[in-house]
């Protein structure tokens, strides 16, 4: 009889989300070597504690293996389909902002908008004999919304790190990639559409609603939500 | 019998009826090449199809429908006239909606022959209906030849027409440049920035990727003839709006867009095509009277479809997709032959809804 959480394994989210936790009076922490992804729980009876990486949450609050999960909402959408009928948003946590945005060479000086991009893919493929190339790891969110806003003649090309880097060399013209300040993008000669923002993220406390729960798990649930006070 | 089975059954049928009908029956392989999909519809087919690959032949997809094969098929080994069937199973990316199929039985029977358009026409959808016969449904009828004629005849720059012609199928982005071309929405501060600058390229960052900077150069020089142009005239933009609000019986909706084509002749052909298709419908013994007409039917989904286009729709159920659809699709044979293009028009039908529908009544 416990409540599986789901948090990320590693790093500023792990951290922040200990934090988010260990104010609301419930301590996780992650038990033995730095090596084992085994964890605690402190606080709460009947919550145990599952790290995972951030990018595996959402598969596993689809299945419900666990009950909750703490990832970002740009995961979510892009992983699951029908993500509202999967999951239920319980709580924002206030950490881990990043936007997801279409961005463009900051050279390409006619280039501004969604519109802009879609006349310059036209002529790209006039001219290179291919769509013009956009790198990105979120397939499902950029086509759909390139979709939505009647974007034709690009293609999405798989980048699953360093995207900012493809246009300088020559593997993507455009990108479409999470920024939190811009920095990064800046420091590779990009620039934002200004109505290239795909999606705000967070990180964001979920719960799973496939996932089967006891009488007993239903008041360790009820308990938890008291005490994060998400009523 | 298991429902798939009585799917199989259903649909072999169905493809029996269209060879009595003096179809060839035709076998495409389930694994299409992926490029050529992708270089027809873009991006959007991978949200569709289902793709998969190997080290060897590269990306392959699952056929999300016949007609790409067969017209490939056809310009190949074919001769005109000539009509085919096939039945078989398709496959459907479902990415939101769980209840959709993603795998479900499809038969087809296309047309390729240019000696009477009309005809062409009427035969499909009569052939189609025929087959549907006793399902309570609601057929659906538009033609996109007259959008397209219409926006051909625009008073405005061949630049502005080309793009327009691009984005008949994104009826949003359509709308977005008809209101942009014809002046009803402000220029956007940074396209009037670019427009006002003595040297565009001034502070500009470093050039990477390969769009050069002559092609940008290119599209400014586009922009500055843009600002210049004329906007579209209203009674342009109005009658453009006045086409795509026809919503009639058919006989109806012909009158109005004769009275249409009064003030842009232009169109004038592709109505009277119209009132070809009318009279051949009726020798066939369809109820054109009954027949719905929507101008703008099929402008969201039925990419490539240039011409005539219909569906049947279950009127009972709403919730589900049409039992059948087809059109005339000249524009995809013209860019699979690269420019030769096969006069073509065709149907599907989806047994599958057929049994459902008939389960139900």
């Amino acid at each position: 009889m416990t409540i599986k959480l789901g948090v990320p394994s590693k790093g500023r989210l792990m951290e922040k989300t200990f934090d988010w936790f260990g104010t609301r009076g419930i301590v996780l922490s992650r038990s033995g070597s730095d090596r084992e992804y085994a964890g605690a729980v402190e606080g709460i009876d009947g919550v145990e504690l599952v790290l995972l990486s951030a990018g595996e949450i959402p598969r596993e609050l689809a299945a419900g293996r666990i009950h909750l999960g703490v990832t970002g909402t740009d995961l979510v959408r892009e992983k699951l389909g029908g993500w509202e009928q999967k999951v239920e948003e319980l709580a924002g946590l206030g950490f881990g902002h990043a936007d997801l945005v279409i961005a463009v060479p900051a050279a390409w000086v006619d280039v501004d908008t969604l519109d802009d991009l879609d006349a310059a893919a036209a002529a790209f493929r006039a001219a290179h004999g291919f769509r013009l190339r956009i790198a990105t790891k979120y397939h499902r969110l950029v086509r759909e919304f390139l979709r939505d806003h009647g974007v034709a003649d690009y293609q999405l090309v798989d980048s699953q790190g360093a995207t900012e880097g493809t246009v300088k060399n020559e593997t993507a013209e455009a990108v479409a990639d999470i920024t939190s300040t811009g920095d990064t993008l800046r420091a590779n000669h990009l620039k934002v559409l200004s109505d290239g923002l795909v999606l705000q993220s967070e990180a964001t406390l979920f719960r799973a609603r496939g996932a089967g729960v006891t009488d007993g798990e239903r008041e360790v649930l009820a308990g938890l939500s008291r005490q994060l006070a998400l009523d | 019998m298991t429902p798939l089975a009585s799917e199989t059954r259903e649909a072999a049928r169905l493809r029996e009826m269209f060879t009595q009908a003096g179809a060839v029956p035709v076998e495409c392989s389930i694994l299409q090449p992926a490029d050529t999909l992708l270089d027809l519809y873009g991006e959007d087919i991978r949200g569709r199809a289902y793709v998969t690959s190997d080290a060897l032949r590269g990306e392959q997809m699952l056929r999300p429908d016949f007609t790409v094969p067969v017209v490939q098929m056809h310009m190949e080994h074919g001769a005109e006239p000539a009509r085919y069937t096939y039945a078989g199973p398709v496959f459907r990316r479902q990415e939101d909606d769980a209840t959709r199929a993603s795998e479900y039985a499809q038969v087809g029977y296309e047309v390729f022959d240019g000696s009477n358009l009309a005809a062409a026409d009427a035969e499909v959808f009569a052939l189609i209906a025929e087959a549907l016969d006793g399902a309570p449904l609601r057929a659906a009828t538009g033609d996109i030849g007259i959008l397209k004629a219409a926006v051909g005849a625009l008073n405005t720059t061949g630049r502005r027409k080309a793009a327009l012609m691009r984005h008949i199928w994104r009826p949003r982005r359509f709308r977005a440049l008809i209101d942009r071309f014809a002046g009803r929405t402000p220029v956007p501060p940074a396209r009037a920035a670019l427009l006002a600058a003595a040297d565009p390229f001034a502070d500009c960052a470093p050039m990477i990727g390969l769009r050069t900077r002559r092609e940008i150069a290119a599209r400014i020089n586009a922009l500055h003839e843009d600002a210049a142009a004329p906007p579209i005239p209203e009674n342009e933009v109005a009658l453009i709006d006045t086409i795509l609000s026809v919503r009639e019986t058919l006989p109806y909706a012909l009158e109005r867009l004769r009275d249409i084509a009064v003030d842009m002749p232009v169109i004038a052909p592709a109505v009277e095509q119209l009132a070809a298709r009318m009279a051949a419908l009726r020798a066939r013994g369809v109820d054109v009277d009954g027949l719905d007409f929507e101008a703008s039917y099929g402008r969201t989904n039925m990419e490539y479809y240039d011409g005539f286009v219909f569906g049947f729709y279950a009127e009972t159920r709403p919730d589900l997709p049409p039992v059948a659809t087809g059109g005339r699709y000249d524009a995809l044979t013209r860019v699979l032959g690269q420019g030769d293009a096969i006069p073509a028009v065709g149907g599907v039908i989806r047994p599958g809804l057929l049994l459902e529908l008939g389960r139900q009544a």
